[in-house]
């Protein structure tokens, strides 16, 4: 049987396989096919550690009063769970989360599609425009907080000078350090930050769509709107899907920009841009309450799953149409 | 539906309404919008901190200067050092991260094997996953790595694998994103190729190696340029385990460096564009692999 993994045997092209009977049917095929455990295994090796056993760990801290320096952790159940579903502190935290989401992505991904659209001919700056949409979104985030955060300055900053300058704002404005304007200002920068990458991806999306649906909608004397509309939306639905999902994760963990612009403030309750992520490390890593830290992230991934869930019918529902 | 007809470039001109010149200057006025902050900050990292202070702002330094860059260094923290982490972190992770998921991605895509199908299944179900999810568990692991840091054979005593270039790198080695991306491009390489390697008398790995990953190459290069992008700008998870500051990837010594020195914007601008400045020659160099890298992941995702 040895002889099958000599690689000069291997001389024909390879059949493929029916899956055999048996479990020593399924042995012989391992054994035959082991090269390809072995290709798998460092990959496999460090994603059964670090991401299937650790999801494991994660569920079991939750049930327990897992403080990082107290060496006492006793097992308390469902207490951290209930805890963090009682907790203001938590639901203010997905409240600011939801809206620095929705009101980053959405109009990222507009503004990125009107882009695109704009962009979609035969035009000689195609290269010099794209890079310059596309220049925030290679910077780290880390970085463009930093500028975004002396942008917004109270006494000496670009966005108080020329707001002033147009009339907009009749006194200098503590973008960040107000209560009701610090999570716009992290949004704004937010569109800035990725309006690039929905422009790329949209970009590709409109270049897949035949030219031929634009000249038979010409023939039949279509309006712009009504080919964008019946022709254009349609095609990039799922693209649309796609940058849905991916923006949508991203704003979920908005944690750089917090932590550089804000500190989660403005204080006061719950702190105005407290982001989940923002607060789970908080909890975690500033209080060392690893339990309670664990039981968050499930609850936040439970949450995260039904959004993905509720977006995936809304887009089954689309291709329908 | 019928599209035979050949691609005709007079249709796609026509349909567009707004004039040309109107086109260009909606994205003219926006792309000055969104260069701007940028180039803010270029402008003030060689101007001194008077000149940054005044108003109205300057967009061409008066006297422009490279002290900024020089007292950055000078700052007292390891700056050298801090780009040296960033770098060694980056390019560690980019290399590894791509042979190990290029060589997961051949046997997902070539190969049929016992329990295939049902690792890829839950290589994608995970890739839904929030990180917050194996954050804290993967914490504890890490500073459980026994005989590191201080640690005995039980893992306990020491930090582990925390607080070093071991806790930034090995958890970050597998991507299941990567994995899904090459498998989708190596899937269109002709079995025939591989079936020619064989009867030459090559083994899987040989093909792997000499057949397999050249014909690959533009999904590797797009993936190496997006993990090094990634891994460059990687702020939350050295944040989570580094805690000496001579370990501080560029991006975490200046989120630090600017929590704790509040004032000297000449500083922090002059050191974010030392951050920025890699990445956007990467970009200038190889932006057809970025723009490709990016499609490939919006159209196969």
């Amino acid at each position: 049987m040895a002889q099958v993994a000599v690689p000069g045997t291997k001389a024909r092209p390879q059949p493929r396989r029916k899956p055999r009977r048996g479990l020593r049917g399924l042995l012989k095929e391992m054994r035959r096919e082991r090269t390809a455990y072995l290709m798998n295994a460092p990959g496999l090796i460090l994603f059964v550690t670090f991401t299937l056993y650790a999801i494991l760990v994660s569920l079991w801290i939750s049930f327990h009063d897992w403080d990082l320096i107290e060496p006492d952790r006793p097992f308390i159940g469902l207490d951290n769970y209930r805890e963090v579903l009682g907790d203001g502190a938590f639901w203010a935290a997905i409240w600011h989360t939801v809206y620095f989401t929705v009101g980053s992505v959405l109009p990222a991904m507009a503004i990125g599609l009107g882009l695109a659209l704009l962009l979609n001919t035969q035009m000689r700056a195609l290269g010099l425009f794209r890079a310059m949409y596309y220049l925030p979104a290679i910077t780290p985030l880390v970085i463009a907080a930093i500028i975004w955060k002396w942008v917004y300055n109270a006494d000496y900053g670009l966005a108080n000078y020329y707001l002033l300058r147009l009339g907009v704002i009749d006194d200098p404005v503590n973008w960040l350090g107000s209560r009701g304007l610090a999570m716009p200002a992290v949004i704004v920068m937010g569109i800035w930050i990725s309006v690039g990458f929905n422009m790329i991806v949209y970009l590709a999306g409109l270049q897949a769509i035949p030219n031929e649906l634009y000249e038979a909608a010409d023939v039949d004397g279509a309006s712009a709107w009504q080919r964008f509309r019946r022709i254009t939306f349609p095609l990039v639905a799922p693209t649309t899907f796609f940058l849905l999902i991916v923006q949508s994760i991203w704003g979920m963990q908005a944690f750089d920009q917090i932590f550089v612009m804000t500190n989660g403030g403005p204080p006061g309750p719950g702190g105005a841009t407290t982001t989940v992520v923002y607060y789970l490390w908080q909890q975690g890593f500033r209080f060392f309450r690893m339990g309670y830290a664990s039981a968050m992230a499930y609850i936040l991934f439970a949450l995260l799953f039904v959004v993905s869930f509720v977006q995936f019918r809304w887009y089954l529902k689309q291709v329908e149409r | 539906m019928a599209t035979a007809a050949a691609p005709s470039k007079v249709g796609q001109r026509r349909r567009f309404r707004p004039s040309r010149a109107l086109r260009y200057l909606i994205l003219s006025a926006g792309a000055v919008l969104f260069v701007a902050p940028f180039l803010y900050m270029v402008s003030s990292s060689f101007q001194p901190l008077s000149e940054i202070f005044s108003s109205p702002p300057r967009w061409i330094p008066d006297n422009p200067t490279l002290q900024n860059y020089r007292d950055f260094f000078g700052s007292g923290h390891s700056i050298g050092r801090w780009i040296v982490n960033s770098a060694f972190t980056t390019a560690t992770i980019t290399v590894l991260q791509l042979f190990f998921s290029s060589l997961v991605a051949y046997t997902f895509a070539k190969r049929t094997f016992p329990g295939r199908d049902f690792l890829f299944f839950l290589g994608l179900a995970t890739m839904m996953l929030p990180v917050q999810v194996t954050l804290i568990p993967n914490y504890l692991i890490l500073k459980a790595v026994p005989l590191f840091g201080g640690n005995d054979i039980m893992g306990v005593g020491g930090h582990g694998w925390l607080d070093s270039y071991w806790g930034i790198i090995v958890p970050n080695l597998v991507n299941p994103f990567g994995i899904f991306l090459l498998r989708q491009y190596m899937k269109s390489i002709p079995d025939e190729l591989l079936d020619a390697a064989r009867i030459d008398g090559a083994g899987h790995f040989k093909i792997y190696w000499k057949v397999v990953l050249p014909l690959s190459r533009p999904a590797l290069a797009a993936l190496a340029i997006l993990t090094f992008q990634f891994w460059w700008g990687a702020f939350f998870w050295p944040l989570i385990i580094i805690s000496s500051p001579e370990l501080y990837t560029l991006p975490l010594g200046l989120a630090l460096f600017q929590d704790a020195n509040r004032t000297v914007w000449n500083l922090i601008m002059a050191g974010s564009v030392l951050a920025a400045v890699p990445l956007i020659v990467l970009f200038l160099v190889f932006q057809r692999q970025f723009v490709r890298g990016i499609s490939l992941s919006g159209m196969k995702g």
